[in-house]
């Protein structure tokens, strides 16, 4: 999955354009975005993926922890998916209900790409409007250095951070967050550098209002589009590096799990014939996924109408 | 052009001295040295270990003579866990394994993507667009760790056509699995880049001059459309590299064909941090590598930026 | 017979807001060797129309009627047999010299595959003869710089590239689409005196659009004035400038700023350029016209012929116009 640079640069353009700025260009965004068949979609996908994760455990019949001893061992033949002994998704290979589990991951995996991606919207929203704002030696230093970061390879470096530091999953939220902002504040950046050179700012600047206020009351309202749209194009990155690292056995602890480990586990378990292990977690993995690409697609599209 | 080639190596060089120290300085601060176990060791044989690997000399010493090894003799030191053998050894076990099914990788990730993406372009709003949008849209989702059990379930288990994993340099036919895994949510990413970037380009003014000198479609297009279009696709290339490299960990567990990938998470369980070094060391200078081939490519098409 | 008879063209554009009206049944032709100029501000249509002549309107675009030259219509040939007539003999300088060059090829290269299409000249002999055709818009050391990229000139070097460019194969009719606007005003004199020359020189028939009357002035010998995507008058220049017939002619002429008459504010037409979605209905001007009534609103008025060489779409009487 890849956030389009260069559709993201024109968005930045359309939404900082004066003449487009103000309240019609948030009512005719809204109005795109209903009429938005894909979009739609997506937002139905995400109520769903979201209900599931915050009520699922209240139609469970079992916990996520508890081994259900009359199929350990069997699963194969009696851990499959059935309404009668209460497990709606089968069983995993120790006996647990994968129903819960499920719950469990999507609730993990979702909040683990919101908060990388909020992560990445304080740290990359400051960052970049600093630089923009100041620009000259401060901007380039500090754009020098997003440069020399995004450079590494971090999943690498988070691994090793993972392995030095314990796996928990504080450590998790610090190492997706500490990579998700890079790109953020190159686009925040851009975007106030446009909007710096603008009028109505270099007005506020001659008669003395101070940089935060000026950044705080005429930067970052018009940064609100490109952010939201990035922030949610984000989070199914952020939930498919969590994936990755759960699927290495290195993300999330038992009896915790995530959709990555969960895909890990059934994955590892395909040649044994129990197909549902694999199914219903990339099910959700796949839904959450399509939903949150298809919203922040629909945002773009609806904040920078252009035949594509 | 020379002097742009030197403004990238005066910044890749920085980056990837900055890199060696963030690794190393990382190892030391790590809680507990490499060779704290469950069973305490004793003290005399714990300080002649650190003789041994050079523990015990101030740290600016540590990190100088770590980086004169790389540099001067490309020498990683040796592994903290087999007594035996050096990093080097290790990896250059598993290097030309990940190079090459890599490498197919990334080929065929670039040119599907960029064919696919240019035809859907060019047959904008047809039946051949639509189903290039499909078809990256849902790849996007399957990223090699999905991609890979379901290879194995319909290639392996139900079709029985391809082995299910492990590694023959002369049989391609273990070759196509990982090859798949790997370049898929690529391709479908460079194909979308390529599409939204090759139809910006159909629509500006110098195309419209190019068709108003009478070429035909397929030369305005190859001639006047491709080099910038490409353009995106190209800057995309290095995070793409990255985002390989780090997929042929994946690629290595799942499918056993023995790469870096399983050096990297070997060492990682087993905390070989000499190990896990090397190739983290190795695999960002691959990528400051790629990027300013990348740049000097960029820099090639795009005659603005090159001075 | 006229060199080029377009008779009745309309241009749509398919939105997701609507049908886009670009171009409304215009009708108009050209005699060989003879400068036309149209007039109209932007998104008058004027543009479209000639991107239409030569099949250069964007993929959602569609055109009806017909532009007959030498015994083809234009709007109905096959792409293979268009590109036979593009540039090698109906030819275009565009609007904006910045970005109609293509920055990622040598300008020798861009001009050299014209010839070697068009002439089938080998590459050596097709870059001889851009570099003659540079130094016929008089670029300083066009030997040299014909090696160079777009981005290594000047706006006003670029349009000459452009002019030069459009030139090689001697075009019986040159469109020059707005070649000043995006200039600087001392280089848009330049460039207006250097197209007046050549086009003397190569004798080639030469529609100039601009929204600037001046421009019309001093380049050509009849002009079509266009709002809304349709014709409003046309007339030789001078007639027309000495006594406009349509509101919307006058409209124009007394916005232009005169040195010679003491003024107190610009006079500047009312309202705004109509909105082209859906289709049209009434007069396009009524709603900015001072002389509109009821029928102006509901019915169109038809292009008519008065005079000799003179035509005008409007109800009102010309006296009342004109006076």
């Amino acid at each position: 999955m890849v956030i389009d640079s260069q559709k993201m640069k024109s968005l930045a353009e359309a939404t900082s354009r004066e003449d487009v700025a103000g309240r019609s260009l948030w009512a005719d965004a809204r109005r795109r975005f209903f009429s938005n068949k894909a979009a739609m979609f997506g937002l139905v996908l995400l109520v769903f993926v979201t209900l599931f994760a915050l009520f699922g455990n209240y139609i469970a019949q079992w916990s996520n922890e508890e081994i259900d001893f009359s199929v350990m061992g069997m699963v194969a033949e009696q851990g499959g998916p059935s309404i009668a002994n209460g497990h709606y998704f089968g069983t995993d290979d120790l006996g647990r209900d994968l129903f819960a589990r499920t719950v469990q991951g999507t609730q993990i995996s979702l909040a683990v790409g919101i908060i990388g991606s909020a992560i990445a919207v304080v740290v990359g929203t400051i960052y970049g409007a600093t630089a923009g704002y100041f620009g000259g030696r401060l901007d380039n230093f500090m754009m020098r250095a997003v440069d020399i970061l995004l450079a590494i390879p971090y999943m690498f470096v988070l691994i090793l951070l993972l392995v030095m530091y314990g796996r928990s999953i504080t450590m998790l939220f610090v190492g997706v967050g500490l990579i998700s902002w890079l790109e953020m504040s190159r686009i925040v950046r851009g975007q106030t550098l446009t909007l710096k050179g603008r009028e109505y700012i270099e007005a506020a600047r001659a008669i003395g209002v101070p940089a935060p206020v000026i950044i705080r009351r005429h930067i970052l309202p018009n940064l609100i589009g490109v952010v939201t749209v990035f922030a949610t194009l984000l989070v199914p990155n952020m939930i498919l590096t969590e994936s990755f690292i759960s699927f290495l056995g290195l993300g999330v602890q038992e009896p915790m799990t995530s959709l990555g480990a969960l895909i890990s586990e059934g994955s590892g378990t395909i040649s044994y014939g129990t197909l549902w292990q694999l199914a219903f977690p990339l099910l959700f993995f796949v839904l959450t996924l399509f939903g949150f690409f298809f919203v922040g697609d629909g945002l773009r599209d609806a904040l920078d109408p252009k035949d594509r | 052009m020379i002097v742009y080639i030197l403004k990238r190596l005066a910044i890749a060089i920085p980056t990837l001295l900055l890199l060696i120290i963030f690794s190393f300085l990382l190892m030391h601060a790590a809680p507990g040295g490499p060779f704290t176990q469950e069973r305490e060791l004793p003290a005399q044989v714990l300080a002649n270990l650190n003789a041994k690997y050079g523990l015990d000399q101030p740290l600016w010493k540590q990190i100088a003579s770590y980086i004169w090894g790389i540099v001067a003799h490309f020498d990683f030191g040796p592994s903290f866990v087999y007594k035996d053998r050096t990093v080097n050894e290790i990896i250059a076990q598993g290097f030309p394994v990940t190079l090459t099914y890599g490498g197919v990788s990334f080929v065929v990730a670039v040119v599907a993507g960029v064919t696919l993406g240019a035809v859907a372009a060019v047959k904008h709003n047809t039946i051949i667009d639509y189903f290039a949008v499909g078809v990256s849209i849902g790849a996007q989702v399957l990223p090699n760790f999905v991609m890979a059990p379901i290879l194995v379930i319909v290639f392996t288990l139900i079709l029985g056509w391809l082995p299910g994993g492990g590694w023959r340099f002369s049989d391609p036919s273990y070759w196509i699995m990982p090859v798949i895994a790997l370049s898929t949510s690529y391709m479908a990413s460079i194909a979308r880049i390529m599409r939204s970037s090759m139809l910006e380009v159909l629509n500006s003014n110098h195309i419209r001059t190019a068709r108003a000198k009478g070429l035909p479609g397929h030369r305005v297009i190859w001639r006047h459309a491709l080099k910038p279009a490409l353009l995106p696709v190209i800057s995309y290339l290095g995070p793409a590299f990255v985002a390989m490299i780090t997929g042929s960990v994946i690629v290595d567990i799942y499918f056993s064909t023995g790469g870096i990938g399983k050096a990297f998470v070997d060492s990682a369980l087993n905390r070989d941090y000499a190990v896990m070094m090397g190739v983290t060391i190795l695999v960002g200078a691959l990528t400051i590598l790629f990027n300013l081939v990348v740049d000097i490519i960029y820099g090639w098409i795009d005659p603005k930026i090159r001075y | 017979m006229a060199l080029l008879d377009v008779k009745d063209l309309s241009v749509r554009f398919d939105t997701p807001e609507g049908e886009i009206h670009a171009v409304n049944g215009v009708s108009f032709s050209l005699e060989k060797g003879e400068t036309l100029g149209i007039v109209g501000e932007s998104g008058s249509g004027k543009s479209q129309l000639n991107f239409a002549l030569l099949g250069l309107l964007a993929r959602n675009g569609r055109t009806t009627g017909q532009a007959m030259f030498d015994g083809k219509n234009l709007l109905s040939i096959s792409e293979r047999e268009l590109n036979k007539i593009r540039a090698n003999r109906i030819a275009m300088v565009f609007q904006d010299p910045m970005t109609s060059l293509n920055p990622y090829m040598r300008i020798s290269d861009q001009m050299a595959e014209v010839i070697m299409l068009h002439k089938g000249l080998s590459k050596r002999a097709a870059i001889a003869e851009s570099v003659a055709m540079l130094d016929a818009v008089k670029i300083p050391d066009a030997k040299n710089r014909v090696r160079l990229y777009p981005h290594e000139f000047s706006g006003g070097m670029r349009q000459r590239v452009m002019i030069a460019m459009s030139l090689l194969c001697h075009p019986e009719i040159l469109i020059a689409d707005e070649p000043t606007t995006a200039l600087d005003v001392t280089v848009q004199a330049q460039i207006m005196e250097l197209l007046s020359e050549l086009q003397r020189e190569f004798g080639m028939a030469t529609i100039l659009i601009t929204h600037d009357l001046g421009v019309v002035a001093g380049f050509c010998e009849r002009a079509i004035v266009m709002y809304g995507g349709r014709i409003m008058e046309e007339a030789p220049v001078d007639p027309l400038f000495e006594t406009p017939t349509h509101p919307y002619t006058r409209g124009l002429l007394d916005a232009i700023p005169r040195v010679d008459e003491e003024q107190e504010a610009l006079r500047a037409i009312p309202g705004n350029p109509p909105n082209m979605t859906g289709a049209p209905k009434g007069c396009p001007f009524a709603p900015r016209c001072g002389f509109a009534d009821e029928r102006c609103r509901i019915e169109t008025p038809e292009l008519l012929t008065f005079g000799e060489d003179r035509a005008r779409a409007c109800f009102r009487p010309i006296e009342e116009v004109a006076a």
